[in-house]
């Protein structure tokens, strides 16, 4: 039997996600938690390319590109914002932040 | 069992062992280069499903650009964190609700799901296809994300800008 069932590819999606939401919540670092947000993009854009392949459509495939550009722009002002929060306290503890000032 | 199920599987197995010792790293910089490794892997994966513009994508942009980028600020903040407590139990317990929550309802989607059992073959676009179809059907989708793209420039440009004057602390 050639090829994989679709519900297999769809169960490693999830994994990776559940993966990315657990280091998001449990990690007590900012980076950490920037890379469990992009652990769990890669995991839906999967989803999404295996899905492309099943219904033969091209739809999957454009939204894969567009998740990558908003990555790059989310993982851009989320590292911007962690240096400025860096230089204000010198602390990467999303503890350390909890005044407005 | 053929060589493209053969493929497919290990490098699923490969993702997900790499993903979870990033995750579990205290390490940054390991993190980082475990995550790398299972990025690879979702790129060989997208070639696998007939998309070798976006394997190329993920090599270039996610691997290339946006780890090293990380890679960049964890080297230039120096941060240590010994005495970060890896999972603590007061976040443990919610990390794990929610990562469970996710899991039941994924395996239920994938069991329950009537397209889960159809089986996925090889197949082949090629990036010329991909491209016309791109910016013949979704331009606006690709005007927009260039804007959103000029506007996160500006907006890491003006966050990223050292304050003239330091704030009275």
């Amino acid at each position: 039997m050639a090829g994989i069932p679709f519900g297999h590819v769809l169960a490693l999606s999830g994994i990776l996600v559940a993966l990315g939401v657990a280091c998001a919540t449990a990690r007590r670092n900012l980076i950490m938690i920037l890379l469990g947000v992009e652990i769990m993009l890669n995991g839906a854009s999967i989803a999404f390319a295996a899905a492309a392949l099943r219904w033969q459509q091209l739809e999957g495939q454009a939204f894969v590109l567009f998740i990558i550009a908003i990555a790059a722009a989310e993982v851009s002002v989320g590292l911007a914002l962690i240096v400025h929060l860096y230089h204000r306290t010198g602390s990467l503890d999303p503890e350390k932040f909890n005044m407005l000032k | 069992m053929n060589l493209f199920n053969i493929l497919f599987y290990s490098i699923a197995l490969l993702i997900v062992v790499s993903t979870g010792l990033a995750v579990t790293r205290r390490n940054l910089v390991h993190a980082v280069i475990y995550l790398i490794m299972s990025f690879f892997g979702s790129a060989f994966v997208f070639y696998l499903f007939g998309a070798p513009f976006l394997a190329a994508l993920m090599v270039i942009v996610y691997a290339g650009a946006i780890m090293i980028l990380f890679l960049f600020i964890i080297m230039m903040l120096r941060v240590e964190t010994p005495e970060e407590q890896l999972f603590p139990a007061r976040q443990m317990w919610p990390a794990v609700a929610v990562a469970a929550g996710y899991l039941v309802v994924g395996a239920l989607l994938a069991a329950h799901d009537p397209a889960a059992g159809a089986v996925l073959g090889p197949a082949q676009t090629e990036p010329a296809v991909f491209g016309a179809y791109v910016f013949r059907n979704t331009w606006l989708a690709v005007e927009v994300t260039s804007l959103l793209l000029l506007v996160a420039l500006i907006g890491a440009l003006f966050i990223g800008k050292r304050p003239t004057h330091e704030s009275e602390e």
